[in-house]
C-alpha cells in the first residue's frame, strides 16, 4: 500500500453539558509513504482531535481510516504501536531520570529498536545523555521528545507541534533532524502553527479549519498562490512604485528595456505562505 | 525482526525504573522508609503497659503498623502518585508505546513489594532492638507473615491503581486519598486495641482490607492466647483470605475498567 495514511469522512466531537462540539466535521486526507506532511490550522481548527485520533488515543464518531494498513480503533494496539512513534505537545514526565536512561528503559519495549547512543547523537543531545529530564532546556527537552519518538524505529512519525517555544536557530537544526528522519524512509505528519516551518519541511501542507480541511497541496501550491498575481517592485526617478501582474516575466522585460543599467530595489514576490493561509482562515471563520 | 517484548518482561522493566525512581525522591524515601519507625517510637514511648499478659503494646502495635503500611505504601502512595503521573504526561506516553496496561500495573506492584520489605525489614530491625519485639517464633507463622503480606501487597497496590481516577489532579490526590486511610487506620485497630473500639465501628472496619490485615499480623506476632480477645475469638485466617482476594479481584477489574491515561 503505497499510502501510509487514508482518512474518509472521519468526524468526531465533543459533548459538554447540554452543547456538543463539533472538533472534526469529515475530513478526507491521504498521507503518502515517506513525505513530511504538515497539519496547519489555528487554535481549535481540529488539529489535535484528528492527530490523536490517528494515534489511536481517541475513538472516533464516524468515518473510515487506515493507519500503515490497520485501524487503530480495532487492531492489536501494542503490536501496531510497534511501528509507530509519537512526539506529544509538551512533556513533563521523566524529571528524575537521564536521558540515556530513559531512551534505554523505552527501547525495551520494541521488538527493533534502534541504538541508543546513535539515536541520541541523531537528536544532538551527546553533551546531555547524563542530564536529567528536569535540567533540560525546553529545546533540549523537545529533542529528547522526539529520541523517544523515534527510539523503536518507527515507519510512521507523529510530531504534534514540535518547535512551540524554539529559538530561531534551534528550530533550524530541528528541521535538520526532521529532514534527517524522512531521508531514512520514515513517513511524518506534524501539526504546526508556523508557515515558514510547513514551507521548509512539507512536501504536502492541508489548512484546517473549523473541523474541515480546506486546501491541501504542496506549500508551494496552496490556496492557489502559484496562480496568485506576482507583486514587483521596483525604483524609478526617485519614487517607489509596485505593478501586480499575472505576467512578471513580460512586465519586467518592458521595464528592463525601459530602464538602462540596473533597476533599482526592484523585487519580485509572490504572495507569501502566511497571506495564503491567512487568507484562507479569514475567508472560512464564521 | 525480532519478536515483541512480552507483558512480564515490560513490566519487570517498568519495575527496576519505578525503584529507580522512587529512591530519587529523597522525601518520598524518607517518609515511606522512616516513617513508620517514627510512629513506633512515639507510641512506644507513651504507651508502656502491657495489654494482655507477656503482650507489650510495641508488640501489638508493631502488626498494626506493618498493615497500615502495606495500605499506605500500596494504596496510599499509589492513588497519590498516580493522578501525578497523569498530569505529567508519563501515563499519556506510556500509551504511545507497545507496553500494554497490564505491565504498567505489574511495574507498580514490584515497587511496591520492594520498598514494604525495606520498610519491614527497618521497622523490625528498630523493633527489636529498641522494645524487644518478639519475632514470628514458628514456621506456620513466618507462612501466615507471607501470604499475609503477599495478598496485602497485590490488593493494596491494585486498590490504589484503581482508587486513582477519584481525584481530579496530582495536586489534589493527597486531600482526597489521606483522611481514608487515617480514618481507616483508626476504625481498623492499628494505634488501638481493636476490641475496644466500639462495634458499629468495628464492623464498619470489618468491610475493608485494612482490619483483616491488621488482624493477619497480629497472628503472625501475637501469642495465641491472644486470639480469644479476637472479635470472633480466633484469627480467622480463612475470612481474612477471601475478603482480601475478593478486594484484589474486584480492584483488578475495576482498575483494567477505569483506569484513565489523561485528564479529562
Amino acid at each position: 500500500m503505497s499510502n501510509a495514511i487514508e482518512v474518509r469522512g472521519l468526524r468526531k466531537s465533543y459533548r459538554s453539558g447540554k452543547s456538543v462540539l463539533s472538533a472534526v466535521r469529515g475530513i478526507d486526507l491521504e498521507v503518502r509513504t515517506g513525505e513530511i506532511f504538515a497539519l496547519l490550522g489555528p487554535n481549535g481548527a481540529g488539529k489535535t482531535s484528528t492527530i490523536e485520533i490517528l494515534e489511536g488515543y481517541r475513538s472516533r464518531d464516524g468515518g473510515e481510516l487506515t493507519v500503515l494498513g490497520e485501524d487503530p480503533a480495532t487492531t492489536n494496539l501494542p503490536v501496531w504501536r510497534n511501528r509507530v512513534g509519537i512526539v506529544l505537545q509538551s512533556t513533563k514526565d521523566g524529571a528524575d531520570l537521564s536521558v540515556a536512561e530513559i531512551l534505554t528503559h523505552f527501547a525495551q519495549y520494541y521488538s527493533n529498536p534502534r541504538d541508543v547512543n546513535e539515536v541520541i547523537a541523531s537528536v544532538g543531545l551527546e553533551e546531555k545523555r547524563n542530564a536529567r529530564g528536569e535540567h533540560l532546556s525546553g529545546g533540549q527537552r523537545r529533542r529528547l521528545d522526539v529520541a523517544l519518538g523515534i527510539i523503536g524505529n518507527p515507519e510512521l512519525l507523529f510530531l504534534d507541534e514540535p518547535t512551540t517555544g524554539f529559538d530561531p536557530e534551534a528550530r533550524r537544526s530541528f528541521w535538520e533532524l526532521i529532514r534527517t528522519l524522512r531521508s531514512e524512509g520514515r513517513t511524518i505528519l506534524m501539526s504546526t502553527h508556523y508557515l515558514d516551518e510547513a514551507e521548509a519541511l512539507a512536501d504536502r501542507v492541508a489548512v484546517m479549519n473549523n473541523g474541515v480541511i480546506i486546501d491541501c497541496a504542496p506549500p508551494e501550491q496552496l490556496g492557489g498562490r502559484d496562480r496568485e498575481k506576482v507583486n514587483v517592485r521596483w525604483r524609478e526617478d526617485g519614487a517607489l512604485h509596485q505593478e501586480l501582474t499575472d505576467m512578471p516575466t513580460d512586465f519586467l522585460r518592458k521595464l528592463a528595456a525601459r530602464i538602462p543599467g540596473e533597476i533599482a530595489e526592484l523585487s519580485i514576490n509572490r504572495p507569501s505562505l502566511e497571506e495564503i493561509y491567512l487568507q484562507m482562515i479569514g475567508g472560512t471563520n464564521e | 525482526m525480532s519478536k515483541q517484548p512480552g507483558v512480564l518482561a515490560i513490566g519487570i522493566a517498568r519495575g527496576i525504573l519505578e525503584i529507580k525512581q522512587f529512591m530519587r525522591q529523597r522525601e518520598s524515601v524518607v517518609f515511606t522508609l522512616l516513617f513508620p519507625i517514627l510512629l513506633l517510637l512515639i507510641f512506644g514511648a507513651v504507651f508502656k503497659d502491657e495489654i494482655a499478659p507477656d503482650v507489650t503494646f510495641s508488640q501489638y502495635f508493631v502488626a498494626g503498623m506493618i498493615a497500615s503500611g502495606l495500605v499506605n505504601t500500596g494504596f496510599q502512595q499509589l492513588a497519590i502518585t498516580i493522578p501525578m503521573e497523569r498530569d505529567d504526561g508519563t501515563l499519556k506516553r506510556l500509551r504511545g508505546t507497545p507496553a500494554p496496561t497490564a505491565s504498567y500495573f505489574i511495574g507498580k506492584i514490584i515497587l511496591v513489594f520492594v520498598s514494604m520489605i525495606v520498610q519491614v525489614a527497618l521497622l523490625l530491625a528498630f523493633g527489636v532492638a529498641l522494645y524487644g519485639i518478639n519475632l514470628p517464633s514458628t514456621p506456620e507463622r513466618w507462612l501466615t507473615f507471607i501470604w499475609v503480606m503477599l495478598l496485602g501487597i497485590a490488593s493494596s497496590t491494585i486498590l490504589g491503581i484503581a482508587f486513582s481516577v477519584v481525584p481530579k489532579s496530582g495536586r489534589g490526590a493527597s486531600a482526597v486519598v489521606s483522611p481514608i486511610v487515617i480514618i481507616l487506620q483508626f476504625f481498623s485497630g492499628v494505634f488501638f486495641v481493636f476490641t475496644q473500639l466500639p462495634t458499629w465501628m468495628q464492623n464498619f472496619a470489618a468491610l475493608f482490607p485494612l482490619k483483616w490485615l491488621t488482624q493477619g499480623m497480629r497472628s503472625v506476632f501475637l501469642p495465641d492466647s491472644f486470639a480469644t480477645q479476637e472479635v470472633a475469638q480466633s484469627w480467622e485466617h480463612g475470612k481474612t483470605a477471601i475478603i482480601l482476594t475478593a478486594w484484589l479481584v474486584a480492584g483488578f477489574f475495576i482498575a483494567l475498567k477505569t483506569f484513565r491515561w489523561e485528564r479529562s
